[in-house]
């Protein structure tokens, strides 16, 4: 499925929920369901600053897409990642760079998870964008 | 006004803050996050008002009315400000942007002056970032060395190693006067006079103080103490250094600027005196007003009172928290302000304020600004939550049930 496909189907899913308290038992079950990263890729490396968890993100390039496992100590943080994984894992550099990152705003994660309640949020974003701008201009070198 | 003392009333109180009739998420603000930052009462926002809408104008500067109105109102609530810590002098009262500007001025001013290679500066494992970072700037400056007292399980310094850590070398004790994390109510007075035998001087971070126990900076003894507006019920971007008089005359200034000069010339620059020394620039006059409107509101309820009130918020707190077999309490000294940081068993902090939040309870949750103190326990961070006297026992109980909410949705 295309990036915009995933996320415009991301928004549908929490549009069903009525009230706060349903987005957040899905993105804890999100969270807990997030498939785990190899334990060797939770390192100091692959920590992202600027959340008050601790994530990790470990990117992984086939020279044609990249595929990102997460993880995180706390549930709600995992479960951010699980949805950004669904979104941008799988994808070329160039699609993930390409990709907007309106679903966020639009299933209102902004509005209830902005980047001050440090959950990573923004963080991860940035973070997946640098990994496909660094494979992006791997590729360019390559060719 | 002992009878009004006797009748101390939350309910009552809390109509005095605006913001605490507001919901969030349809829900009624429980607000437990009083170390950040508390709440303004609204006489607080009336003296910002009446400053601006009244008596706007420079200080110290103006031959005009207004500017003689501002000037008036901002050197009376100095006075105001020494008599609530019983400073000896009205000068020795200086206004900084907060406490944290108040440990950097003398951090800065007087550690280049005094600080050479090989010194040392002694804090605690307790510290805010606040009273760790300045310290070790000028220390990485002139090659001193920072020494650290560690603490208890329970979180009280350890006595022993402190007194072992006192040498010839140090020049400085910089330490809080309460825990901002876990509450303890550091000894200051067996600190200070242990370190003045040695000819150490002491700083005492007193943000977390000022607003839960009485201060008096001359019983203490103490050479600096900090602190901040905004903790105690004033605005925000204010707050103060008390130095004693003899220790601020020989400090140089420590911002360069308007109001801090005598005579300016290209050549040669010579320095106002106290306090204006060491206020460069156009000072925050409004916040300092409603800063005199805090201390004059909270000296009306009475210090005392507050105290007792909010220990038994604290004791409340703290049993119903024991109760609860899967809540851990990090810091449990006998000596507290309210002040309770907690683990639940198997939940992130992190998960389990968020959850709080959607049902209106605002705490802290992370390293609360004291990481070197989270390492001490092997924790990333705790969920904190800090009282002030507008909390009630209801309040309490409703995060205690919420408690049961998070864990239906992370358990």
């Amino acid at each position: 499925m295309e990036i915009k496909e995933t996320s415009e189907t991301i928004v549908t899913e929490f549009d069903n929920f009525d009230d706060w308290m349903d987005k957040y038992n899905y993105l804890i079950e999100l969270g807990k369901s997030l498939p785990m990263i190899d334990e060797k890729y939770k390192v100091e490396s692959n920590l992202i600053s600027g959340c008050q968890s601790r994530v990790w993100l470990h990117a992984e390039f086939d020279g044609d897409h990249v595929y990102f496992t997460a993880d995180s100590d706390a549930v709600i943080t995992k479960g951010i990642a699980n949805l950004l994984i669904r979104v941008y894992s799988g994808h070329t550099p160039q699609e993930i760079l390409d990709a907007s990152t309106e679903f966020v705003k639009e299933i209102g994660l902004t509005e209830h998870l902005s980047p001050t309640r440090s959950n990573g949020l923004m963080s991860m974003i940035k973070q997946i964008k640098m990994y496909a701008l660094a494979f992006r201009t791997k590729q360019v070198l390559n060719s | 006004m002992e009878l009004q003392k006797q009748t101390f009333d939350p309910i009552l109180i809390r109509r005095d803050f605006p913001i605490l009739s507001r919901t969030v998420y349809n829900k009624p603000l429980i607000y437990f996050d009083n170390a950040a930052t508390t709440q303004k009462p609204r006489v607080v926002l009336d003296a910002l008002m009446d400053y601006y809408t009244g008596y706007n104008a420079n200080v110290h500067r103006g031959v005009h009315h207004l500017s003689q109105l501002a000037t008036e109102a901002f050197e009376q609530v100095r006075e105001d400000i020494r008599k609530f810590i019983n400073a000896k002098y009205t000068h020795e009262i200086i206004y900084t942007r907060g406490c944290t500007e108040a440990i950097n001025l003398v951090a800065s001013s007087w550690g280049r002056m005094n600080l050479n290679e090989g010194d040392e500066v002694l804090i605690s494992e307790l510290e805010h970032h606040s009273n760790i970072v300045p310290w070790q700037m000028i220390c990485e400056e002139k090659h001193a060395h920072i020494k650290v007292i560690p603490i208890n399980e329970n979180g009280t310094l350890d006595m022993g190693a402190f007194y072992k850590l006192l040498n010839s070398k140090t020049k400085m004790l910089a330490v809080s006067h309460v825990s901002n994390t876990l509450g303890t109510i550091n000894p200051v007075k067996e600190l200070i006079r242990a370190a003045h035998d040695n000819g150490t001087l002491v700083l005492i971070d007193g943000a977390q103080a000022l607003s839960h126990i009485m201060v008096d900076v001359q019983d203490m003894d103490c050479d600096f103490y900090t602190f901040s507006a905004h903790k105690v019920y004033g605005p925000l971007g204010i707050g103060g250094l008390y130095g004693k008089e003899k220790l601020l005359e020989e400090m140089p200034p420590y911002q360069g600027g308007g109001e801090m000069i005598d005579s300016v010339t290209f050549e040669k620059t010579t320095y106002n005196e106290l306090p204006f020394k060491f206020e460069a620039g156009t000072p925050n006059v409004a916040g300092a007003i409603g800063f005199g409107a805090a201390l004059k509101y909270i000296s009306g309820i009475g210090i005392d009172v507050i105290a007792e009130y909010e220990n038994q918020l604290l004791e409340y707190a703290t049993r119903k928290l024991i109760e609860k077999k899967n809540i851990t309490i990090i810091g449990q000294a006998p000596e507290k302000a309210a002040i309770i940081s907690f683990l639940i068993d198997h939940i992130h902090p992190y998960d389990a304020g968020t959850i709080l939040d959607q049902l209106g309870i605002a705490v802290r949750t992370g390293s609360h600004c004291t990481q070197p103190l989270m390492d001490r326990y092997g924790i990333h961070g705790t969920i904190r939550a800090s009282f002030a006297f507008y909390n009630t026992k209801t309040e309490i109980d409703s995060m205690i049930d919420a408690f049961i909410k998070v864990e239906q949705l992370f358990l």
